[in-house]
């Protein structure tokens, strides 16, 4: 966690750090359906997969290498799972605090 | 991590299914253990030339099946080891096998490995000790260490469960809705004994980490029964009492109360499983006593600050359990947060009638003696503690109470003088 710590105030410094967020284990999954009307909701994940999604992080980077490199540096800080890196296709930042009156 | 560490990591919790499923082909315990065993052993070997095969589970039940075979092969004829490098190309066998292995049918083979460690035959120290042994794969030493027994005396304690299992006809087939919906409450049970045996150690002794053990149990139960509100609640629980670890024992070891407790050190992540656990389970409207004594946990760890703790609310729910799963011990705990309500006058009141039956519990005369102390009754004060302090089953509560009689004695000099 603290090399992690490292890596991330690293991002931070030079700008590039968006969000980021860590999930809950998938036990504490509440997944709603919308197959159908009213939507169902089901206890558990999504799907049932050896593979769970942990959390993100967003970054703002030239391109996929630079994306890459960023993901092996969080992978050499906390060994172990992958980093799937997709391009974000629409931002929007977090609300809360323009939302007043 | 270094490559040892997730290894192990890896075998703990491949163990359920992998045992789960070679019990399913061997339908004899101890066949399926020593294959497991051998499996892993293989494992150390091989994952870290080769590395960690795709799916650590299905290796595990192929070799482990395979060693198995050989072994009885062997018994049977004498026959050949066949060389390592027959049986750990797995590429081919592999992929369909962790295919075929995925989903429900691992979950019906760690069912029945659990039902049958709770098979209702045993009695609950050895359906906790075959469990732990079993399931979580503790060595006996370890077990024994926890229960405060001789290895050998636990030997044999999980020896005759063995045996009565065998002698019991349990059947191997998939469990049925039935008998699922009858027996997962012997095992939350079990799963919450185990939970209390490392609770009720509290320090970093052998027994502490059967709290992370049982946890480990619950959440593998939550995957098995996902819409079950029961054990979301009995999982909500035992991580929220966990979370407040770090903070129950002072440097010198000695109990910190509730109330005196440093909530700085509480585990922010459990609490927050916890509640998310929680808030799942009440959705279903379905309740039970795990899940509104994990409301009550939930509530405590909701307060930042002790004068924040929602007393009535936690009365309100205390009651509620009375009603559901009537004993002296919930009574004693209600009587708590009475006190904290309606004073010591009350909670005393409340707890009078209980004294027929828990007049040998520690708990009862602790906490009668801490109403009488609060009401400036001294004397009787003191003859409480002085019986609480007999019966204290660790040295942590013995020393507890010391100090409770240490202030009244300050007091009484003070008053005198």
């Amino acid at each position: 966690m603290a090399r992690l710590g490292v890596v991330q105030d690293r991002l931070t410094k030079s700008g590039k750090l968006g969000p980021s967020l860590r999930l809950l284990p998938t036990t504490s999954a509440t997944t709603l359906r919308k197959t159908q009307d009213p939507p169902l909701v089901i206890d558990g994940p999504f799907a049932e997969t050896k593979e769970q999604l942990l959390g993100f992080y967003v970054v703002d980077v030239a391109g996929l290498d630079e994306a890459l490199d960023i993901a092996r540096e969080l992978a050499a800080a906390n060994p172990g799972g992958a980093y799937e890196v997709r391009p974000v296709a629409l931002y929007n930042p977090d609300r809360r605090a323009s939302a007043g009156p | 991590m270094t490559e040892i560490t997730w290894i192990k990591a890896a075998l703990t919790a491949a163990r359920p299914r992998a045992i789960g499923a070679l019990l399913r082909y061997f339908r004899d315990l101890d066949t399926a253990e020593e294959a497991f065993q051998d499996a892993c052993l293989r494992a150390l070997k091989s994952w870290p030339q080769n590395g960690p095969p795709r799916d650590a589970t299905a290796w595990l039940i192929l070799v482990g099946r395979n060693a198995a075979l050989d072994g009885l092969r062997r018994r049977g004829k004498q026959d050949a080891l066949p060389p390592d490098e027959a049986i750990s190309d797995l590429d081919d066998a592999e992929a369909p096998l962790a295919e075929r292995l995925d989903g429900s049918h691992y979950r019906d083979d760690v069912l029945r490995l659990l039902f049958i460690c709770c098979h209702p035959e045993l009695p609950n120290t050895q359906q906790i000790a075959l469990a732990l042994r079993i399931v979580s794969g503790l060595s006996v030493r370890q077990i024994a260490r926890a229960f405060l027994v001789s290895e050998a005396a636990m030997e044999q304690r999980i020896t005759r469960a063995k045996a009565r299992i065998a002698q019991a006809d349990v059947p191997f087939e998939t469990p049925g809705a039935v008998e699922r919906a009858e027996r997962f409450a012997a095992v939350a049970a079990m799963t919450y004994l185990v939970f209390n045996e490392g609770y009720s150690a509290g320090d970093g002794s052998a027994r502490a980490h059967l709290c992370e053990e049982a946890i480990r149990l619950a959440r593998l139960l939550l995957r098995l029964f996902q819409t079950e509100p029961e054990i979301m609640g009995l999982a909500a629980l035992m991580v929220l009492q966990h979370a407040r670890a770090p903070a129950r024992l002072d440097a010198a070891g000695e109990i910190v109360l509730l109330e005196d407790q440093d909530r700085r050190l509480w585990d922010g992540k459990l609490i927050a499983e916890g509640l998310a656990l929680i808030d799942k389970a009440m959705r279903h409207r379905r309740p039970g006593p795990y899940q509104i004594q994990a409301a009550i946990a939930a509530l405590h760890a909701r307060a930042a600050r002790p004068e924040e703790t929602d007393w009535a609310q936690i009365d309100a729910l205390y009651a509620a359990l009375e009603r559901l799963q009537p004993s002296p011990v919930v009574t004693l705990n209600r009587a708590v947060a009475v006190g904290k309500l309606r004073g010591p006058a009350a909670a005393l009141e409340m707890i009078e009638p209980l004294a027929p039956r828990l007049s040998g519990y520690f708990h009862f005369l602790g906490a009668k003696g801490a109403f009488l102390a609060q009401l400036g009754r001294k004397r009787e004060a003191r003859a409480a503690f002085d019986q609480a302090i007999a019966l204290a089953n660790t040295p942590a509560e013995a020393a507890h109470i010391r100090r409770h009689l240490d202030r009244l004695i300050r007091e009484s000099a003070r008053t005198a003088g």
